[in-house]
């Protein structure tokens, strides 16, 4: 389709043929550093070739030069939107070499705080998708309910963001009870409030669904062959979900559904997301509920560190501590691939263990990686505005997906 | 061994073993079942053969993953992992090639679209050339980056580092250079830990001989 433009003054006997832009790398719609040249054909998309690597930061390689122990907090800054997540995969890799038992209240607060996080990372996901779009009000009152979740995270660890709070063979410490009625109070009242108050100006809104509806569709083919997963698979219509089908931790005793799309397209996507906030939300109740007394981390002396008070008494407690805090516990020999489903999709950690302190190799799977890959293909012979959309739809943290 | 961690419950391994190395016959290098994986080793130049085969007729839909893995020590020095799952069969595999530098691995993009970019990275972390990839540009290191950082002997600090240069008003390329070395701390028990130079020893070692 290219033009002829013989009468314009300007270009005179030119024929405009497709050219070529830069998309970011410093774009407020790229989410992060992200540079995408595409070519174009007036307003139509005719490639995309995304450029990423401008955030690596080589956390593979240093996690190689770390201890287990000291390997933990670059998970946090992997996808700094839902960090909790991106531990979970880390710690139960970690757990699954060494065959380590983790005592059942650590595993109730991971999932708390691992559905919390996925409803804070869709927080963030969903309103600057639909600021993407064009509208400016509900990013800002979701973003009200992410403030809620981070103060949660601080009570919890002490930190709002780079909780570093899930430890190999529990969690770090344990939580008051006035955080866990707090956090059940937030969950009647203002969650749900702030939640759908936010979404009913969007989701029967003409214009957002006119820039949504019918953009991207993907085939089930397609999306197992482009390796999705998490809300990209399941808004194709395939109800695949980790947590149902694969359960960690305590999942298998949840009674969660697994919501599914029908079109598969960026307003699907959308709306997968929404539905998981409010499952989400279910979990946690039932967390809340079902949650025993008991310990928080394993009893294990070898991998869990003991408490302050014991070591005051006793003298091989001291040496435990110091031994864990120097060398840090071995990991006997061998490889798992353990993944999990973080908000955005598989999150998986391959750990190779030498049976030493330090992994011998941890490559790390990101999400991102395979759906923007997919990029080129879904946006081909939309327009330009939709590369926006689709990006948004596909919620993209180049913190996970550069490492 | 009883389960005791809480790791994803994969659908049971029973039986995966033996019915995969039947199926894959002569491709097959290894097989074993460790810490709960199942893992094949599969010849190289029949790589993409063997996970066709495991595509289409053992019904592992999905690519998840690819990883090199780097032991010098080795003739063959690098390791190809594909990291499989099948979502009708609810269970994960991991697929193994061993490959050197000169050694291309066949390429898997004609089985999956999203080997392309995994592809590329474990070809610009390791050097691994894939045969058959037509778009094997580096991906995740800088524009005109010479070398492959995630090998074991590549240096942590790298070889070269940037700045904005007030001079020149741009960001200048540098060789690295360190204030002081990069410090490894090894707490390993001394028995079992790294043999460490101290200087002024070799003095000791040369009057012996």
């Amino acid at each position: 389709m290219s033009m002829q433009l013989e009468q314009s003054p300007t270009t005179g006997d030119e024929v405009i043929t497709n050219y070529t832009i830069n998309f970011g790398p410093q774009h407020p719609a790229a989410h992060g550093v992200l540079r995408m040249v595409m070519e174009l054909d007036g307003e139509i998309i005719e490639r995309i070739d995304p450029h990423v690597g401008l955030l690596h930061r080589g956390t593979e390689k240093l996690i190689e030069h770390k201890t287990y122990l000291q390997a933990l907090p670059y998970f946090d800054r992997l996808d700094y939107c839902s960090p909790l997540g991106m531990e979970h995969s880390y710690v139960l890799a970690i757990e699954k070499l060494l065959n380590l038992e983790v005592p059942l209240r650590a595993q109730y607060l991971r999932v708390l705080f691992a559905e919390l996080t996925r409803i804070c990372n869709h927080m963030m996901n969903m309103g600057s998708h639909i600021m993407d779009i064009g509208a400016m009000t509900p990013n800002l009152w979701l973003f009200e309910v992410r403030e809620d979740c981070l103060n949660f995270f601080e009570r919890a660890s002490g930190a709002r963001m780079h909780s570093a709070w899930f430890r190999p063979g529990g969690v770090h410490q344990d939580v008051p009870l006035k955080l866990l009625t707090d956090i059940a109070d937030w969950l009647d009242t203002r969650l749900p409030e702030l939640f759908e108050d936010a979404l009913s100006l969007v989701i029967d809104n003409r214009i957002f669904k006119q820039r949504n509806v019918d953009i991207a569709v993907v085939s089930k083919e397609d999306a197992l062959a482009w390796g999705f997963s998490g809300p990209m698979i399941r808004a194709t219509g395939i109800p695949w979900d980790i947590r149902k089908s694969q359960p960690y931790d305590v999942y298998d005793r949840m009674d969660f559904e697994v919501p599914v799309g029908t079109a598969s397209d960026c307003y699907d996507r959308f709306m997968v997301r929404a539905e998981e906030v409010r499952q989400s939300a279910k979990i946690m109740k039932q967390c809340l509920a079902q949650m025993p007394e008991g310990p928080i981390m394993t009893t294990d002396r070898k991998v869990g560190p003991p408490k302050r008070g014991e070591m005051k008494q006793s003298m091989e407690s001291l040496i435990h501590h110091f031994k864990l805090y120097t060398e840090g516990f071995h990991v006997p020999a061998g490889e798992v691939y353990v993944a999990t489903e973080s908000p955005k999709g598989e999150f998986g950690v391959y750990l190779v263990s030498d049976g030493s302190n330090k992994p011998y190799r941890c490559k790390i799977r990101p999400t991102a990686f395979s759906h923007l890959q997919a990029m080129d293909f879904m946006s081909k012979g939309h327009m330009l505005p939709d590369a926006t959309a689709i990006l948004g739809a596909m919620d993209i943290v180049f913190g996970e997906c550069d490492r | 061994m009883t389960v005791l961690h809480s790791a994803p419950k994969i659908a049971s391994n029973e039986g995966v073993v033996e019915t995969l190395s039947a199926a894959l016959g002569s491709m097959l290098v290894a097989a074993r079942e460790e810490h709960g994986e199942v893992v094949l080793t599969v010849v190289r130049d029949q790589a993409e053969n063997a996970l066709r085969l495991l595509r289409d007729h053992h019904e592992y839909q999905q690519l998840m993953e690819m990883a090199g893995v780097d032991y010098p020590s080795r003739p063959e020095r690098f390791e190809v992992v594909y990291m499989l799952l099948s979502i009708t069969k609810n269970h994960r595999l991991l697929v193994k090639v061993n490959a050197a530098e000169n050694t291309p691995v066949p390429t898997v993009t004609t089985l999956w679209h999203n080997a392309g970019w995994l592809e590329r990275e474990v070809f610009d972390m390791y050097g691994v050339i894939f045969a058959g990839n037509r778009d094997l540009r580096r991906i995740l290191t800088d524009y005109g980056f010479e070398g492959h950082p995630f090998r074991k002997d590549f240096p942590l600090t790298g070889h070269i580092e940037l700045r904005y240069s007030e001079e020149d008003k741009r960001v200048v390329y540098e060789p690295v250079q360190l204030a002081q070395d990069l410090r490894q701390f090894d707490f390993m028990s001394p028995w079992e830990g790294a043999e460490y130079v101290l200087p002024g020893d070799e003095k000791a070692e040369g009057e012996k001989a």
